[in-house]
């Protein structure tokens, strides 16, 4: 008794353990999680403050210095750290300044996505019936493209460029969130705290979004980080395919788009925009995979 | 049984006709004169205009004119592509061997590397080599392939790297190899060239790992996951206390159930490989359907685009179908459900 008393008194900071402090916890105990973490900071910071970091504006061509290599080869210039593209412009400039865009576009795309797939799963788990057989049926028509052939599609009827490539990919993503909520949904719909919200006069709507949603969050969290990283991936795909952001925007995919000619000449303009996106979603995956470890330990794999 | 295949076949029904009713929405949706986005003609006179919206249909109610083109997709009847006058179906088929091969490469090295390195993984957990897997299995998944691409062109294919592969095409040009299957590693040995054949492998090579990472990645770590699950049950342990060999053990008692879920993912893996062909294709200048749809959206032929789309979409499903069958005859317990 005595000595449990002392070891409280020992740790007066003691913070109770509430379920997010549990998650917390459960993230800091796993190193790929963090490291995806400082990685997915070190991305905001270089976004927020890209005019300031960057050494030039990324748009400005040195006409002296057509595809200069990078400062480790011979004739590099600690002006250009990764040297310059085939117009000039200094590439280290414009993958910070890319890395704007492509959290832009993980945000975008996860909002968008999220939100239709919210109302669709919603409705779909609440009004069983007629409303449900048809959204989960259209649903499955969009799921059964394959989601990169589908935003194509997309792209090319909006036209190209990169508000229409995000909108593309966001629809590609909605049927995902819907199934996985109309899923969640049903499993809390069946449980008695809902029975006890509705016998207590709760209407559909407040059960809806105060009760039920709150209780679904878990999956949905997972799935919003891991699919931050497939949209950065998918819109650089788009970029890549001349679909996505038009030059002379500084996206990642449109740089290697671009350069995909000089490979030979010129390897360093492919090799660092590819790389940059590859940290990119190597991060938000670990982050995706430790947030998925630590909510949710069933769906640990 | 009969029931089993009945109700999985009739689930698709509706998800082809959605996918029909897609296709044709999308090209009343591109914006601009249904006329010019059909045929390409600008400028023409309004009785022509006139005319040729009554041959192709156009001036009859919506319902009418899907019905009509259900009716066409059904038999086959495609529009003609604008960029080449010829039946989207022909020029589709001509190419589709070029993707297929690629794609069964990539699935076959997704595989015989994948299981392997899963199964590994989950017999020597948390040692250095699972963790090595997880690590290049994390990597895999997270490939950007457009970039992964040039990046293997650059290390194997140009004299800057080791020079072993050739940078893109399917076979050297000096080849000609007569065609049976389209399969030109297969005509090739039929038509008894070995030359057109190894020079068709060598350019396999590098389009096989780019389009086979992601599936690759995939498949290890289901694997891994599926094979470490059914390890700590029950029968394993008995099958170990029973004095068999670990070797046993994992071959024949634990991989057999282990592979149920697998199976399911290589499944999913078909419109993975699909999509990716786009981009693989692009990379390497592969001549196959990938290219072929590319070339359809930057040259606005939109009925290729339609025909092509429909068709990749149905082999998907179809691949998905055929796996879920095959699935219902392997296991016992999905077929009787419900």
């Amino acid at each position: 008794m005595a000595d449990i008393v002392r070891t409280g008194a020992l740790q007066p900071d003691t913070q109770p353990i509430t379920p997010r402090r549990e998650v917390w916890l459960a993230m800091r105990a796993n190193p790929g999680a963090m490291a995806g973490l400082i990685v997915i900071i070190a991305l905001i910071v270089l976004a927020v403050l890209a005019d300031v970091i960057a050494p030039h504006d990324p748009n400005e061509q040195f006409r002296d210095f057509f595809r200069h290599p990078p400062v480790w080869y011979a004739n590099g210039l600690w002006d250009f750290p990764l040297g310059t593209d085939d117009l000039g412009r200094c590439l280290l400039s414009r993958i910070i300044h890319g890395a704007r865009i492509s959290l832009f576009v993980g945000i975008i795309v996860v909002t968008l996505s999220l939100s239709l797939g919210l109302f669709f799963g919603l409705t779909s788990g609440f009004f069983r019936g007629l409303p449900d057989i048809g959204i989960m049926r259209s649903m499955d028509m969009l799921l059964a493209m394959p989601s990169l052939l589908l935003s194509i599609v997309i792209v090319s009827i909006l036209g190209p460029g990169l508000v229409n490539a995000m909108i593309a990919v966001a629809i590609t993503y909605v049927p995902h969130y819907a199934r996985l909520i109309r899923g969640s949904v049903l499993t809390e719909l069946s449980k008695d705290y809902v029975v006890a919200s509705r016998v207590a006069g709760a209407g559909t709507l407040r059960i809806m979004l105060n009760t039920v949603l709150p209780n679904c969050m878990a999956p949905i969290i997972v799935q919003a980080t891991l699919s931050f990283s497939t949209a950065i991936l998918d819109a650089a795909a788009l970029g890549f395919l001349g679909l996505g952001a038009q030059p002379p925007t500084p996206e990642w995919g449109t740089m290697l788009s671009d350069a995909i000619k000089f490979l030979r000449a010129a390897p360093w303009i492919v090799t660092f925009p590819g790389i940059a996106i590859f940290i990119t979603v190597v991060a938000f995956n670990l982050m995706g995979d430790g947030l998925r470890d630590a909510l949710d330990p069933k769906l640990k794999r | 049984m009969l029931r089993f295949l009945l109700t999985r076949v009739s689930l698709v029904i509706p998800t082809f006709l959605g996918i029909i009713l897609i296709t044709f929405i999308l090209i009343r949706l591109v914006p601009g004169d249904p006329i010019e986005v059909r045929t390409g003609e600008r400028g023409i006179s309004p009785e022509r205009h006139a005319q040729m919206l009554h041959d192709w249909g156009l001036d009859r109610p919506l319902p009418v004119q899907f019905f009509s083109y259900v009716g066409n997709v059904l038999s086959g009847n495609f529009e003609k592509s604008l960029r080449t006058q010829r039946p989207v179906l022909g020029e589709f088929l001509e190419l589709f061997p070029a993707t297929l091969e690629l794609a069964i490469c990539a699935a076959i090295f997704a595989i015989v590397i994948g299981l392997p390195a899963g199964i590994l993984a989950a017999v020597r957990r948390n040692t250095i080599l699972d963790h090595g897997v997880m690590a290049a299995s994390l990597a895999g998944y997270s490939m950007p392939i457009f970039w992964w691409g040039p990046m293997l062109i650059l290390a194997f294919a140009t004299n800057i790297g080791l020079g072993w592969t050739p940078v893109s095409g399917r076979i050297g040009a000096e080849f000609v190899v007569d065609r049976f299957t389209g399969f030109l590693t297969i005509d090739s040995l039929l038509s008894g060239d070995t030359d057109a054949f190894w020079s068709a492998l060598h350019h396999l090579i590098l389009p096989t790992i780019v389009l086979g990472t992601i599936p690759l990645a995939v498949i290890a770590r289901m694997t891994r996951s599926s094979m470490m699950e059914v390890l700590g049950e029950d029968y394993v342990r008995t099958a170990r206390a029973k004095g068999l060999g670990s070797l046993r053990v994992i071959s024949v008692h634990a991989l057999r159930n282990a592979l149920i879920p697998v199976v399911t993912v290589i499944g999913l893996q078909v419109g993975t490989l699909m999509g990716g062909a786009i981009l693989t294709e692009r990379v390497f200048s592969w001549p196959g359907v990938g290219t072929w749809l590319l070339g359809a959206i930057y040259q606005r032929d939109y009925p290729a685009l339609q025909g092509g789309v429909l068709m990749v979409s149905t082999l998907v499903i179809v691949a998905n179908l055929s796996v879920d069958l095959v699935y219902g005859l392997l296991n016992p317990r999905i077929r009787h459900r419900r």
